[in-house]
């Protein structure tokens, strides 16, 4: 898989979390992942699909801690159900990576169209990737703990 | 003019994070008469059955989606001028395009910052004057 298709992810991510959570969150360096056990206590999965049978995945997979830190950044005093407010948050945050992932990607000739994102929650969780092509993953710290940006894509 | 803080707002989102984080923007800059539906079927029932005056609405939904909600509001007697802003985490080009043709009154990409938001908002009143 070509390294620069990591950039589009992230950026995205970044932007989304540093514009809506007041987190700033740094990328490590990109690996290709050789399982499908999700590295994160929350995931959100959404699918990508595009003319000429192109299909895509990205995954956003948080630790407990830091998927509960972004809820309250993002809600403030409005938590009222922590579950279900990480589950709905993380689905949003996954929505609006894909979108801006997906408008990076636009810019590079590749063009997708994104479905609606879903979330699992729980420990040792897995994430499958429809496409049988190579997963890579981007790792990301932030102060409130790491996540992981997961993506594969069909030739 | 200045904007009337007082108008019926109705927020479309199927996710209650961004609904409440709108809702929430939406109170910081002093409008509380502020109404929501977690998709366009929802929101279409509320417009039927109460008296909104401005459509804050998200573009991938189920059962009708925001860009489906905005052609059946325009193509309404009843509907037609109330101003609609797309609040969308589609940011490709055709999507812009798509829902100008379809008569949005104002497009924010997201992630947004507040200030963002209320410019966009400012835009929309500021051309129906």
């Amino acid at each position: 898989m070509d390294i620069k298709l990591a950039k589009p992810f992230i950026e995205a991510t970044v932007n989304v979390l540093s514009t809506m959570a007041m987190i700033n969150p740094k990328a490590k360096k990109p690996y290709i992942k050789d399982h499908n056990r999700a590295l994160g206590d929350v995931s959100g999965i959404v699918g990508f699909t595009a003319n000429g049978g192109k299909k895509g995945v990205m995954s956003v997979s948080f630790s407990k801690k830091c998927a509960i830190q972004i809820v309250k950044n993002l809600l403030g005093d409005d938590i009222q159900n922590i579950v279900e407010d990480v589950q709905d948050a993380v689905g949003e945050i996954t929505n609006m990576i894909s979108g801006q992932a997906r408008a990076k990607l636009a810019e590079m000739g590749i063009t997708m169209e994104g479905a609606t994102p879903t979330v699992i929650m729980g420990e040792n969780h897995t994430i499958t990737h429809i496409t049988k092509d190579q997963i890579m993953a981007v790792p990301f710290t932030t102060e409130y703990g790491d996540f992981v940006v997961e993506f594969s894509m069909s030739e | 003019m200045s904007i009337n803080k007082n108008m019926r707002i109705l927020v479309v989102d199927d996710f209650s994070t961004m609904r409440r984080i709108i809702k929430n923007i939406l109170k910081q800059l002093g409008f509380t008469n502020v109404v929501d539906a977690d998709d366009g079927t929802t929101a279409w029932e509320i417009l039927n059955k109460d008296k909104i005056d401005f459509i804050i609405s998200d573009w991938n939904m189920p059962k009708m989606s925001g860009i489906e909600l905005l052609r059946k509001v325009r193509a309404s007697e009843e509907f037609a001028d109330i101003p609609f802003l797309m609040v969308t985490a589609e940011g490709q080009q055709e999507n812009v395009i798509e829902a100008v043709q379809a008569g949005v009154s104002n497009y924010i990409v997201k992630p947004f910052t507040p200030e963002t938001f209320e410019q966009k908002i400012k835009k929309i009143f500021e051309k129906k004057k």
